[in-house]
Order: structure tokens, then sequence, then C-alpha cells
């Protein structure tokens, strides 16, 4: 009995194929699991929790895993006023976080020091690390978050992976 | 028992110590004329009148006066529910006075932010480390001649400060003001 065996693509098992480079498969991979450290340090993080929460269901991203631990996260959300007390604390656990990582000033605080003007409140979160996008608002809606990550999606999408791969990270350059 | 008769009480007891006391607006104030008698006056306030809470301790800085410091202690008592005030000075040059936290233990704390804060000490407290700043910040943030904008320091490997930039503000009260627009806070840039 004669039995026949087809190799390679079966269009009806795997669906149409999709042609497309390196850089962007692996943009598109990274992308969609962004994984949030939850930086909550003021009411900022009140809002931080809703986007979490089933109301804004931040799970759409790929991004609903919020790692209470830098070695398991891609971006920092740094949410609400950064005083110069926390700081350095901040700052250690950014360094801690593995490359690539990104950070979100989200609200006035982390991305000015807001409405605190003021010897204890670091005059923004970009004077110790290098910041990926800014969220306006004292604090912002769920919404202005969610815009935030998906503007990080956009940036992640169009970096050339490949070619930073091959040199040191931020952290490592500045050393 | 009321807090007068409780204050009168007290007044009984240490004669020309105290001032007072004064009623404003149902609550009772004794000025304590000498800093040194506040661990004293304490301890009478809470064994034998019963003012076992110590709501709060508070600093004034009467900036470019004489005594600079006030330093105040909200008293309450839970069983017969009234207040006291107690009130004392403190020079700039001494900057010291004992602590109460042999009385009541919760002005640990309350010294320790007025440590802070202000830069009294107190003496005899057990534990007298900056509660709010960081170990090492050499300044007192709440003092009148600290700018708001803050002072650049650097402990290293705890934490830094800069001064923030003031353009167009801060918001910044006028006392002695002839009217209500000029005492009220608003934007005012420094140098006029």
């Amino acid at each position: 009995m004669q039995t026949t065996t087809e190799f390679g693509y079966d269009s009806r098992i795997e669906g149409d194929v999709i042609h497309t480079r390196v850089d962007a498969a692996l943009n598109w991979f990274r992308k969609n699991s962004i994984w949030p450290m939850p930086m909550g340090l003021a009411c900022c993080a009140i809002e931080l929790m809703a986007t979490g929460a089933s109301r804004f269901d931040i799970s759409r991203f790929g991004m609903e895993v919020m790692r209470f631990s830098p070695r398991q996260s891609d971006v920092m959300i740094v949410a609400g006023t950064v005083t110069y007390k926390m700081a350095m604390s901040v700052k250690r656990i950014y360094d801690q976080m593995a490359e690539p990582k990104w950070v979100i000033a989200m609200g006035a605080c982390a991305s000015t020091g807001g409405m605190y003007r003021s010897y204890a409140v670091l005059q923004g979160v970009d004077n110790i690390l290098p910041v990926d996008i800014y969220v306006a608002g004292c604090p912002p809606r769920p919404e202005a978050l969610l815009d935030a990550l998906m503007k990080l999606q956009n940036k992640v999408q169009r970096e050339p992976l490949l070619a930073t791969l091959k040199k040191p990270g931020p952290a490592l350059a500045k050393a | 028992m009321s807090a007068l008769d409780l204050a009168s009480k007290l007044k009984e007891k240490f004669g020309e110590l105290l001032a007072g006391p004064t009623e404003f607006r149902g609550e009772v104030t004794l000025v304590v004329a000498d800093a040194e008698r506040i661990a004293a006056v304490s301890e009478f306030a809470k064994q034998e009148l019963g003012f076992n809470y110590l709501v709060d301790v508070s600093s004034i800085d009467n900036y470019g006066e004489d005594p600079r410091w006030t330093v105040v202690y909200h008293l309450y008592g839970i069983e017969h529910k009234q207040y006291l005030r107690l009130i004392t000075s403190v020079s700039e040059e001494k900057s010291e006075l004992p602590t109460v936290t042999g009385v009541w233990r919760t002005a640990d704390w309350h010294e320790r932010e007025i440590y802070d804060m202000m830069g009294i000490r107190f003496r005899g407290h057990p534990d007298l480390r900056r509660i709010i700043m960081w170990e090492g910040y050499p300044y007192f943030p709440l003092r009148k001649d600290f700018p708001l904008a803050g002072k650049p320091s650097e402990a290293p490997d705890v934490a830094f400060s800069k001064p923030a930039p003031l353009e167009g503000g801060p918001f910044v009260t006028s006392p002695g003001g002839k009217d209500a627009i000029e005492r009220e806070p608003r934007v005012k840039t420094f140098g006029d």
C-alpha cells in the first residue's frame, strides 16, 4: 500500500507565510511582552494599579505581568514623586534591570518634579535615568499610561535591534 | 473636670514657673518659663492629672527674635477627654531642652522630627537621629533662613540634593502686607 508523505509547508495546517526581517520579528516579540517594573512612589501608583486592573486591561498589550523583581522586567514605570531620599534606590533598581530596558516617567512629578519645587524632591527622574516616554497628568488617567505604553511599543518596533545588540547598552556605555 | 481646672492644678503645683492658663476658643494654654523643667511639668501632668496621651510636639522658628525656638506640646487625657497645650521657649545659642520620652514614649518620633527639621536637640533622647531626611544631610530645612529651593548636598551612595529651579514661583506669602492681595500666597519672583 502506497502512502504519501508531505514535506515542508502545508498551508491547510500552518496558515499563511509571512516574510520579514529578523529585526522586525524580534522587535515584534519584544514589544508584545514588555513586562513593567512598577516603581510606585505616590498617587500615580494608584492609576498604575487601575491600568493593571480589569477595566483597562493592560494584558491586551502583553504588559500585565508586573514584576516586582527588576531582573525580570523590561520597562520601569516611575509612578510618583521621586524624593532625593528615594532617588539612589530608584537608580539602583534601574541598574539591576536586565537590558533591553526602558523607562516611562509617569505624571508631572516623575517628569519634572511637578508641583514640588522643593528641597526634598528630585526635579525630574531624567536627572538620574534615561527616560523614553513622559506622561503628562497629575495623575495621568490609565488611558494616558496605555497610550504611553503603545508609544513605547512603536519605539521598540523601530529599534535597529541587531545593530544595537553589537554595541554595549546605555548602562555599559556610561561606565 | 475641665481643662481649665486641670491647668489650674498644674499651676498650683509649679507656681511661678507657669504663666497662664489662657483660654482661646476652648483651648487652654500654659507657658512654661524654663524649658529645663518641661520634663518635670510633663511628668506631673501625666501621673497626677491624667494627661496620658501626647498628641503632638511641634516647633516654631521665630526667626529674628530672641528666643528663636518655641516648642509646643499638645496633651490629651483619654479618660477625662481634655486637651492642654504647653508652650516653652529655647534660645538659638542653646537649641537644647530635656526630652519627654521618659514621660510619653510617643515623644520619640515627634522629637526626632523636630531635630530633623529645626535642629533643636533633646537631651536624654534615646535615639536622636534624623527621621525624614537622610543621615548625612547637613541642613535643617524648616528653619526660616533655609531657602525653599533647597541647597546642594552630597552624601556618597546615600543621597544628593540640588536647588530646585524657581522661575515664576514659588507661591510665597507676605505677612504684614497691607491687604489680602499682598498677603496671600502667590507667584513672586525673587529680587523685587
